[in-house]
C-alpha cells in the first residue's frame, strides 16, 4: 500500500513537472509523415502565442490511424482518407489540413529539368513493365527534339507502406484500366515491375544511383533536394510543369462539396492547368473526447493554422486549402459542438 | 589468478568458512530459486513471442490454408498473401552470405593465429572485432551508396557474362536492371557475420594444446596439413556454431538488407534480381497495415515462420554436431 502511495506520488509529480515546464497545454498527435515538416514548423510558431505544445510523431498515416482509434493521441494525421463507415464508427472526425502534390522523378543525364513529358497511362505501362525502354515509340510521340536514350527504365516504388502510394496508385488506377484491374490502389500494392526502396529520400537515393531510374516523391522533397522532374498531362490534355501554380489549380478545380467527410478526390481534376498527382492530408479527431481541455486545445492550434498558417505551408511547398474549404472546415467543428 | 597460490592452510580455513555459511542461513535456498526463476523466465519469454506471433498469424494461415507457405502471392489490396517469396529471399541471401563469409572468417582466422606476426595479430584481430560493432544502419548506407552501384557496374557483368553463358546454372547469373539485388545483399551480409564467424574461428583454433600442433609438425606436417587434419578436426564442434550464429544474425538482419535488396514481391531464379526477406518486408509493412485486418496478420504469420526457420537452423546445427562429433 505505502509503495503504491509513494508510486503515485511520484508519477503524479512527474506529470505536473512536464505539465508546468511546458509552455502551456499539451497536446500529442501521431501519423503522416508527408505533414510532418509542416505540422512542426506550425508547432513551433504557434506554441508560444497560443499557449499550446505540439509533440508530433511522424510513425506514417496507416500508424496514426491506430493511435486514434485506440486513444492513444489528441489528433491523427493521415494523407489517405478514412472511410466514412470507420469514421463513425470510431467517432472521429475528418478534415484536410494541407495540400500537397506528386511529383515524377527521372535520371536521364541528358535530359533536363521539366524537359521531358510524359502521360499517367505511360507511368502506369512503366509501372506495369509494358513499357520497358526509354526509347519506346509511346514516349518518343510526345517527346519530338529529345534524343532518348535505349536505356531500360528502372522504375522505383516506395517498399514501405505509404500515403504517397495510395496517392500515386490511386492516380494510375483513376487513368489506366489495366492498372486498376491488375494492381489497384492502396498504401502498399503488389507491383509487378521495378524495386522499392524506404521513404521518399529511399526513392529519390536510387533513382540518382540508377541512370535510367524513375520514380514518384513528394514534390516539396523534389524542390528542396534540386531532383529532375517531369511535365505530366493533365485531364484536359496539356502538359503541365509541377509549379504551386499548377497545385493550387487543381486544389480549387476539385469537387470539395461533393465529397463526404472532405474525403475528395483530387487526382486527374479536370482544368487546364490542373496538375494530375494532387492529395490533401488529413486530420483526426475524435468527437467524444475524454479530456475536453485536450481536444480544444488541439482545434485552437488547427484554428490558428487555418487563419495565419498559410506563409508557413507556402515556404514548405504545400498548397494551402482553398478559402470555401477553410469555412467547410470551420462549419464542420462547429457542427460537432467545437467553437 | 595467476602468481596467486593458497596454502594448505588457507585452503582449510575457506573450506571451514563455506561449511558455516551453508548451515547458517536460507541464501542457498533464495539463490537457487533465483537461478530456477532466470531460466524459467526465458523458457516462458520464448513460448509466449511464439504464441503471440502464431496466434496473430492464424487468420492468415485460415486464410490461405496450407497453401501460405508455397503461395507466391503478396498483395495487400486483394489480401492475398504467401509466405513463398519472402522465405525464399530470406533463405537465399543468408545462404549466399555464408558461402561468402565462411572462406573468408576461415581464412581471417587462420592467418591470426597461424601466420600473423605477434605486431600484426592485435590490431587485424581488434578490426575483425570492430566490423561487429558497426551498426547495421551504416553497413544498410554504405551497401546503397558505395557497394550496390560498384557490383552491379563491375562485378555483376562479368559473372553474368562467364557464368550466365554456363548450360542450367547460367539462368543463376542472368543479368538484371537496377544496382539492388539478392546478391548485393548477401554481399552486405556477409560482411556483416565475418566478424562473428572469424571471432568464433579464431578463439577456438586458440584452444587447440600447442602439444598436438608441435607433435604434427614434428612429424614433417605443413602449416596447412596441421590446420586440416589436427586445428580442424579438434574444434569442428565450435567451428560449426560460429558458422551458425553467424546465419542466425544473417536470417534476421534487417536495415542493412532493406537498404540493398530492392524490396520487391517477385521471384527471380537469378541472383542478380532483387528480392525480399521477411524480415525487412515485415519491418516495411508493419506500420501501414491496418489494425486487425489480413495484412497484418500475413505479417505476423511470417514472422512466426522466421522464427521456426531460425528454430530449425539451430536444430540441424544441434544434430549434425551430435553425429559428427568424435566418440
Amino acid at each position: 500500500m505505502r509503495l503504491n502511495h509513494v508510486l503515485a506520488l511520484i508519477v503524479g509529480a512527474g506529470a505536473a513537472c512536464t505539465q508546468a515546464s511546458a509552455w502551456g497545454q499539451q497536446i500529442t498527435g501521431a501519423g503522416s509523415t508527408f505533414a510532418a515538416p509542416l505540422y512542426q514548423k506550425w508547432g513551433e510558431a504557434a506554441g508560444a502565442s497560443l499557449g499550446v505544445n505540439l509533440n508530433y510523431q511522424a510513425i506514417g498515416s496507416g500508424a496514426g490511424q491506430k493511435l486514434i482509434f485506440a486513444r492513444t493521441v489528441d489528433f491523427g494525421a493521415s494523407d489517405a482518407p478514412v472511410a466514412a463507415a470507420k469514421l463513425q464508427q470510431n467517432k472521429l472526425l475528418q478534415f484536410p489540413t494541407a495540400i500537397g502534390a506528386l511529383d515524377i522523378v527521372i535520371n536521364l543525364p541528358t535530359v533536363k529539368l521539366n524537359q521531358l513529358r510524359l502521360t499517367g497511362k505511360l507511368l502506369a505501362s512503366i509501372y506495369l513493365g509494358t513499357v520497358t525502354k526509354w526509347n519506346d515509340p509511346a514516349i518518343a510521340a510526345i517527346n519530338p527534339g529529345i534524343a532518348l536514350p535505349d536505356l531500360a527504365i528502372a522504375p522505383v516504388y516506395r517498399a514501405d507502406g505509404s500515403g504517397t502510394t495510395y496517392v500515386f496508385t490511386n492516380y494510375l488506377a483513376k487513368v489506366d484500366a489495366d492498372f486498376k484491374s491488375h494492381v489497384g490502389a492502396g498504401n502498399a500494392v503488389s507491383w509487378p515491375a521495378g524495386t522499392g526502396s524506404k521513404g521518399n529520400a529511399g526513392v529519390a537515393g536510387t533513382v540518382e544511383n540508377t541512370v535510367g531510374g524513375l520514380g514518384y516523391v513528394e514534390s516539396a522533397y523534389a524542390t528542396q533536394n534540386h531532383l529532375t522532374t517531369v511535365q505530366l498531362q493533365g485531364h484536359d490534355g496539356q502538359f503541365l510543369k509541377p509549379t504551386p501554380e499548377t497545385f493550387a489549380a487543381a486544389a480549387a478545380a476539385a469537387n470539395w462539396a461533393g465529397a463526404a467527410q472532405f474525403a475528395v478526390d483530387m487526382n486527374d481534376a479536370p482544368g487546364a492547368r490542373s496538375w494530375p498527382i494532387v492529395s490533401t492530408t488529413f486530420v483526426l479527431l475524435p468527437t467524444d473526447p475524454e479530456d475536453a481541455a485536450r481536444s480544444a486545445a488541439v482545434l485552437k492550434f488547427f484554428g490558428w493554422a487555418l487563419n495565419s498558417g498559410d506563409p508557413i505551408a507556402q515556404n514548405l511547398q504545400y498548397v494551402p486549402l482553398p478559402p470555401a474549404v477553410k469555412a467547410a472546415v470551420r462549419a464542420a467543428w462547429a457542427a460537432v459542438g467545437h467553437t | 589468478m595467476a602468481g596467486r597460490t593458497l596454502t594448505v592452510d588457507q585452503v582449510m580455513k575457506a573450506q571451514a568458512r563455506a561449511r558455516v555459511r551453508r548451515a547458517s542461513g536460507p541464501g542457498d535456498a533464495i539463490f537457487k530459486l533465483l537461478a530456477h526463476a532466470a531460466g524459467g523466465f526465458v523458457l516462458l519469454l520464448l513460448g509466449a513471442i511464439i504464441v503471440l506471433l502464431f496466434m496473430g498469424g492464424l487468420p492468415a494461415f485460415r486464410a490461405a490454408g496450407p497453401g501460405f507457405l508455397i503461395s507466391p502471392a503478396w498483395n495487400p489490396v486483394t489480401e492475398r498473401f504467401g509466405a513463398l517469396i519472402s522465405v525464399y529471399g530470406t533463405v537465399v541471401s543468408s545462404v549466399l552470405a555464408l558461402i561468402l563469409a565462411v572462406p573468408l572468417a576461415f581464412g581471417v582466422a587462420y592467418f591470426l593465429t597461424e601466420l600473423a606476426t605477434p605486431r600484426l595479430r592485435q590490431p587485424i584481430g581488434t578490426a575483425v572485432e570492430l566490423l561487429a560493432a558497426v551498426p547495421s544502419i551504416i553497413y544498410g548506407m554504405w551497401g546503397f551508396f558505395a557497394l550496390a552501384p560498384w557490383l552491379s557496374a563491375h562485378v555483376e557483368p562479368l559473372l553474368a557474362n562467364t557464368l550466365g553463358r554456363l548450360p542450367v546454372v547460367g539462368v543463376v547469373f542472368a543479368a538484371a536492371p537496377g544496382n539492388a539485388s539478392l546478391f548485393t545483399a548477401a554481399v552486405v551480409l556477409s560482411i556483416m557475420v565475418l566478424p562473428f564467424i572469424a571471432a568464433t574461428m579464431r578463439d577456438v583454433f586458440l584452444t587447440v594444446p600447442s602439444i598436438f600442433k608441435e607433435s604434427a609438425f614434428g612429424l614433417g606436417c605443413t602449416t596447412w596439413e596441421v590446420m586440416r587434419n589436427v586445428v580442424l578436426p579438434y574444434t569442428r564442434t565450435s567451428v560449426v556454431g560460429g558458422i551458425m550464429l553467424g546465419l542466425g544474425r544473417a536470417l534476421g538482419e534487417t536495415m542493412a538488407v532493406t537498404f540493398v535488396i530492392g524490396n520487391t514481391n517477385r521471384i527471380s531464379p537469378s541472383v542478380f534480381a532483387p528480392g525480399n526477406t521477411i524480415a525487412s518486408l515485415v519491418a516495411l509493412e508493419f506500420t501501414e497495415a491496418d489494425q486487425g485486418s489480413l495484412h497484418l496478420s500475413a505479417l505476423m504469420a511470417l514472422g512466426f515462420i522466421l522464427f521456426v526457420i531460425s528454430f530449425v537452423v539451430l536444430a540441424i546445427s544441434r544434430l549434425l554436431l551430435k553425429q559428427g562429433a568424435p566418440t
